[in-house]
């Protein structure tokens, strides 16, 4: 498993750019999900403002 | 007939876009699963360079995804001041951070390889140093709409720059080209990715596989994003009331 | 046309002439960007022979990036660009009338200095002749192409700052042939590659720039 961890002696080289990549794939999935998330939540209380102000 | 412009208006696309992006979302890992599969255990080791090639998997479909997200943008940007479709030069703004990002894993993979293969973290290959400047027409695309706040007139603003950008890649392609020529002697001898020329059948199916994971990845998180933006300029829109109203339910 | 182009010329002009300070600033700035290097770098002629063009490129680059954010400012701020959008004549041609003005402020002071900080850097005759000649026809796209980004942050907060990031890696072609150029000549391989490819660049500017700044200042003025 080491030895194939190793990749030759270019495993650092390897396992860093394959690290980042995946590191920024993920983040800006997250951030995409999380601008969605909050955005919503966002919009469901100015919705929720507007009809209490009409009905009250 | 199948309308096309019916999906143009954001409240017809905004459905549509979230199944789409769905479905391109679990295409896209799938291939990733096989492609790093391929890419680590079937395709062989490179007679020159050992393991080290196989940065080449992740390094190349990011290049060709930064370049070719930039063309996309600026035919969406096109269509949007064309057309005045708003839908347009939203798909363009939710594309740049993702084309941002494929241009520093570019960079980012091709300094890593480079330092085995070239011996130097950062070398002033015609390459790299155009992918460099593309990097800068993301960031100014960004920074421009960003700075606006009128969307309106952010979202044609940068859209002009994205037009006048993508008629300036190739002329900094060929001039950055033909700067490096004229400067080959100072420069290390530059190793033309020699394993792409004699690249064996696996190899390229590898590379067709990780290329089109990228493109999927690209594809569900641009209309993930851009379904964001429909509901963050639409908030005022009564179809945006009620489906959080039936989302609430 | 002439007419309107030389009315918008002199107009610009004259208006530049009435504070006289600005034109001054751009080339005290070259000048003083340009002997910034050696101190950084060190005397030794050998060496600041060698980098003599980039570096007065670099900093022709950086002066005319300097004034392009007054290019539309002054009559956006007053009211006037919104009569220059409503006059009859085609925009495109008032904003190369403009853009014209701003290069014989800003540009041609920079060609004009230019042999003397080739002194500075050791150049001969003929080199000088060549920096001379590839800022004459560089220093006007710059200008054709700042027009466009001047035109596109117009009013924005920290619109300067903007300029630089959208329009300097737009500017990286004539830059690389500028600068190469002077080298090519001086290492005896004759510029004429350099030189045709600039023209050609500068007249693509020309026509295409105009019309993409005035179709950014529609976009910014609405």
């Amino acid at each position: 498993m080491s030895e194939w961890l190793a990749m030759g002696g270019h495993g650092l080289y390897i396992w860093g750019s394959y690290a980042v990549t995946a590191l920024f794939m993920i983040v800006e999935v997250i951030l995409v999900v999380r601008r969605r998330r909050s955005l919503m939540q966002r919009l469901g209380r100015m919705i929720r403002m507007k009809d209490s102000e009409v009905s009250g | 007939m199948f309308n096309l412009f019916k999906y143009a208006s954001p409240a017809s696309f905004y459905p549509l876009a979230g199944r789409l992006a769905m479905g391109f979302g679990i295409a896209s890992v799938i291939l990733l699963v096989i492609g790093l599969y391929m890419s680590f255990f079937v395709a062989p080791t490179d007679y020159k360079q050992g393991e080290g090639y196989r940065i080449m998997f992740i390094h190349v479909p990011a290049a060709w995804m930064s370049m070719l997200i930039y063309v996309v943008m600026a035919c969406w940007a096109a269509a949007g001041m064309i057309w005045h479709t708003r839908l347009s030069s939203m798909m363009a703004s939710s594309l740049a951070p993702t084309g941002a990002m494929f241009t520093f894993i570019a960079l980012w993979t091709g300094a890593l390889w480079g330092k085995p293969m070239w011996g130097a973290w950062w070398v002033w290959d015609a390459r790299l140093t155009s992918e460099l400047i593309l990097l800068f027409l993301y960031v100014g695309f960004m920074a421009l709409e960003s700075a606006i706040d009128d969307p309106r007139r952010a979202a044609r603003a940068s859209g002009l720059l994205a037009l006048v950008g993508v008629i300036n890649v190739p002329i900094i392609y060929y001039s950055v080209q033909w700067w490096n020529t004229l400067h080959q002697g100072s420069s290390i001898k530059v190793v033309d990715g020699g394993v792409e020329t004699s690249m064996s059948e696996i190899m390229v199916w590898t590379l067709l596989v990780m290329t089109f994971a990228c493109w999927f990845y690209t594809i569900a998180v641009a209309l993930t994003r851009v379904r964001s933006i429909i509901l963050e300029r639409e908030s005022g829109a009564s179809w945006v009331k009620a489906l959080l109203q039936e989302r609430k339910s | 046309m002439l007419a309107t182009l030389r009315c918008m010329v002199m107009r610009d002009l004259t208006l530049a002439m009435r504070h006289r300070s600005d034109v001054l600033t751009t080339v005290f700035f070259f000048i003083i960007v340009v002997s910034l290097f050696p101190l950084g770098v060190g005397p030794e002629a050998a060496l600041l022979k060698e980098m003599a063009a980039g570096v007065v490129w670099v900093a022709a680059l950086l002066a005319s990036m300097l004034s392009l954010t007054r290019l539309f400012a002054d009559d956006y701020n007053d009211g006037t660009l919104e009569q220059l959008l409503l006059v009859p004549q085609p925009l495109s041609l008032i904003v190369l009338g403009k853009v014209l003005a701003h290069w014989i402020i800003s540009g041609l002071p920079l060609v004009v200095m230019s042999p003397l900080l080739g002194l500075q850097f050791g150049l001969e005759g003929d080199e000088l002749m060549m920096l001379m000649v590839t800022l004459l026809l560089g220093t006007p796209v710059l200008s054709l192409l700042g027009a466009i980004g001047a035109a596109l942050t117009l009013g924005l907060r920290g619109g300067g700052v903007l300029v630089s990031l959208l329009v300097l890696p737009l500017y990286i072609p004539v830059l690389i042939f500028g600068a190469g150029a002077v080298t090519a000549s001086a290492a005896g391989m004759g510029a004429d590659g350099h030189l045709s490819l600039m023209g050609a660049i500068l007249l693509l500017a020309l026509v295409l720039a105009p019309w993409a700044s005035a179709a950014a200042l529609r976009i910014s003025v609405e």
